[in-house]
């Protein structure tokens, strides 16, 4: 039994890696995404506001310890002036004793609040403290997101949940439509081999080819270029991939036992998958939807792969935040299993 | 060994199986002895392949019932498969392996090794094929990988379906030894084909089967003999005026077209001395009763090999 087993699955790894499409849509083309998209939002978010300043005091040095802004001295007023009419700085501020002037370019609004709220606010503030009374309101400033969640934190899990999902829901359903089209099932059920062998050897295959794409993606983004850092809990993401495998394995063996060619078997899983990457967080932070769209996506399989990965690859996430994805993604394989196996037939007819 | 015993290796009795309306088995009972060579004839859609099918334990029949080494075949009973071998009608490959490694994988599910699994391609011819990929190969060498497949495992009952449908006539009479050798080392073969000629040479006992039954079941001479025809001789048109060749000995009819003239007769020995005395033995041919009328006769249908 075991070396039906290992020949099943060396059959199966043989088909899978001489097919140069299916290699294609298995590695590159979820990298591509992962390198286009890296590169293009890598210093999104991460570049600082400058703000150009003339002579010295309080003020100034007190923008400079806010670290929201990077401070640019000038020598002389002109010369910062025709920097800020350039378009190349939103604002110059000048101190000379006790007045502080800033002279901002109007063209790019959104900028132009910012300097003045800041130079205003840490004008204020200085005013306050200058009073020597305390301040009536307090105000206080906490950030809620992660400092280092830079694009690639976020599109490394959803590009690797993507890229499994549909390798293994395509590969499932091929491998069954097209076992079950040239009769090799009806040849295999000739064969003292148990239904549960030819299963768990493609489950095998597919675990390992999910394996080997997130080694790749992972390490890619890892690089330098695109600076991936992993959280302390990065293994316990472990878990959480190896049950979004199952799901998506069984969600392919629905549709191969539904489908009877390799036409309808790809239309099939493209309509499962595309929709869902989508919807789960795949290219764009799930948050930015609307909040009906985000509730809706709680449904799907890749939202949860896709968080259960992204918390303990990138947010360093504890044990106990293990329990919502797997439990959604194993209910999912047992659900969809059942449903695949009273469908499943071993000929056409 | 048409008698059906305790010692058959196959025991048919009044399977049955329609779908819709069609009746594509329709009341079939045989048995096959150990080490028999057993044929089934029949035009296309004569139910050949359902009845295979129920016996392999692929098809479930609608009533009736199969012993298959003394087994039920349905459903599957694992202890079973390992001793029949099946080729079934349309080939059944893996996506993207060789010639080897297709029949390395058959091996493995019967624990079989690769040794034996390249004596086996060697044995239908195919060793030089051994690292073409499954769809490379042309649509004989795609049949005789198929039967492989259903060799390597060396097992006691062997059932092929069309097995020599595709190959040219050299690989023909190679599969003709391979099936003699199975044979000759006590193995069971149940086998359908097209080739008459074929199965006269080959089989122990026919059936011939059309829309779902058995017409008739024997030994290819017991069949041939049964019809009871004459022997037709042949020569070419105008050696012979027809009236001349009615007179002859033994002549009981005489008919003629654009090549030729036929003499039937049931006393052939007096007819062609009559026609060596004459000195008209050119071109001469005898051709005497085959499988092929029985079929006709039978079926009432033209031949499509
Ligand atoms: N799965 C099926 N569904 C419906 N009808 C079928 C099915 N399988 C076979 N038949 C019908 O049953 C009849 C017998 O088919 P079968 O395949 O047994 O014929 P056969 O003798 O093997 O013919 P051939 O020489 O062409 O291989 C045919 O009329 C065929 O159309
Ligand atoms: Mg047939």
């Amino acid at each position: 039994m075991k070396g039906a087993f290992k020949s099943l699955s060396a059959a199966m790894v043989k088909g899978f890696l001489r097919d140069k499409a299916t290699l294609f849509f298995s590695f590159v083309f979820p990298l591509m995404f992962l390198v286009i998209f890296g590169l293009l939002f890598r210093d999104a978010g991460a570049e600082k506001i400058k703000i150009g300043a003339v002579g010295d005091g309080p003020v100034i040095a007190a923008l400079e310890q806010t670290g929201a802004v990077e401070v640019q001295r000038f020598g002389s007023v002109d010369e910062g002036v025709a920097k800020v009419r350039d378009g190349d700085l939103p604002g110059l501020v000048e101190a000379t004793g006790d007045k502080v002037l800033l002279r901002f370019a109007a063209s790019d609004q959104a900028q132009a609040g910012t300097v003045r709220g800041l130079v205003a606010g840490v004008t204020q503030q200085l005013n306050v403290t200058a009073s020597g009374q305390p301040p009536k309101y307090e105000f206080d400033a906490e950030q809620v997101e992660d400092a280092s969640l830079k694009p690639i934190q976020f599109l490394t899990p959803g590009i690797l949940s993507w890229g499994i999902a549909i390798t293994a829901v395509f590969g499932a359903s091929l491998t069954l439509v097209n076992w079950r089209r040239k009769q090799v099932l009806r040849r295999l059920r000739l064969a003292p081999v148990s239904p549960t062998t030819i299963l768990t050897s493609r489950i095998l295959v597919t675990i390992g080819v999910a394996l080997t794409q997130a080694l790749i993606f992972v390490g890619v983004a890892l690089l330098p270029v695109f600076g991936l850092t992993l959280s302390g809990t990065w293994w316990l993401a472990i878990p959480v991939f190896l049950c979004g495998v199952l799901a998506f394995f069984t969600i392919g063996m629905l549709v191969g036992a539904l489908c009877k060619t390799e036409e309808a078997a790809t239309g099939a899983a493209n309509i499962v998958v595309l929709p869902m990457s989508f919807l789960s967080g795949t290219f764009f932070p799930i948050d930015l939807a609307p909040p009906w769209l985000q509730a809706a996506s709680k449904a799907l399989p890749l939202r949860h792969m896709n968080d259960g990965i992204t918390d303990f690859l990138v947010r360093g996430k504890g044990p106990e935040a293990l329990l919502v994805p797997c439990g959604v993604l194993i209910a999912f394989t047992l659900v969809v299993g059942f449903v695949a196996a009273k469908v499943f037939t071993w000929e056409d007819n | 060994m048409t008698e059906t015993g305790a010692g058959d290796a196959i025991v048919v009795g009044d399977i049955r199986k329609s779908y819709g309306d069609l009746h594509a088995v329709d009341g079939v009972s045989f048995a096959v002895g150990h080490g028999e060579f057993f044929g089934i004839l029949g035009p296309n859609g004569a139910g050949k392949t359902t009845t295979l099918e129920i016996i392999e334990g692929l098809r479930e029949p609608d009533s009736g019932s199969v012993r298959l080494l003394g087994h039920n075949p349905f459903p599957r009973d694992t202890a079973l498969l390992p001793r029949i071998g099946v080729q079934l009608q349309a080939s059944a490959f893996f996506d993207k392996l060789t010639a080897r490694e297709q029949l390395e994988t058959f091996a493995a599910l019967y624990g079989v090794g690769a040794e034996r699994a390249r004596e086996t391609l060697e044995l239908v011819g195919l060793a030089d094929k051994a690292d073409t990929r499954e769809d490379k190969l042309s649509g004989g060498q795609r049949q005789r990988l198929s039967i492989a497949c259903a060799l390597v495992h060396d097992p006691d009952i062997v059932f092929l379906d069309e097995p020599t449908a595709a190959l040219d006539p050299q690989a023909r009479r190679n599969l003709w030894d391979v099936l003699r050798a199975i044979r000759a080392r006590g193995k069971t073969i149940v086998y359908t084909t097209h080739y008459l000629d074929e199965a006269e040479i080959l089989c122990d006992r026919v059936a011939i089967m059309d829309q779902g039954r058995i017409l008739a079941m024997d030994t290819p001479a017991a069949l041939v003999r049964g019809l009871d025809a004459p022997t037709r001789i042949i020569l070419e048109r105008g050696s012979l005026p027809a009236e001349a060749a009615a007179a002859l000995p033994g002549a009981d009819e005489v008919t003629e077209d654009e090549q030729s003239l036929t003499i039937s007769s049931r006393t052939p020995a007096p007819l062609l001395a009559a026609l060596a005395e004459r000195g008209t033995l050119d071109g001469l041919q005898v051709r005497t009763a085959t499988l092929e009328d029985v079929f006709l006769q039978l079926t009432g249908r033209e031949y499509r090999a």
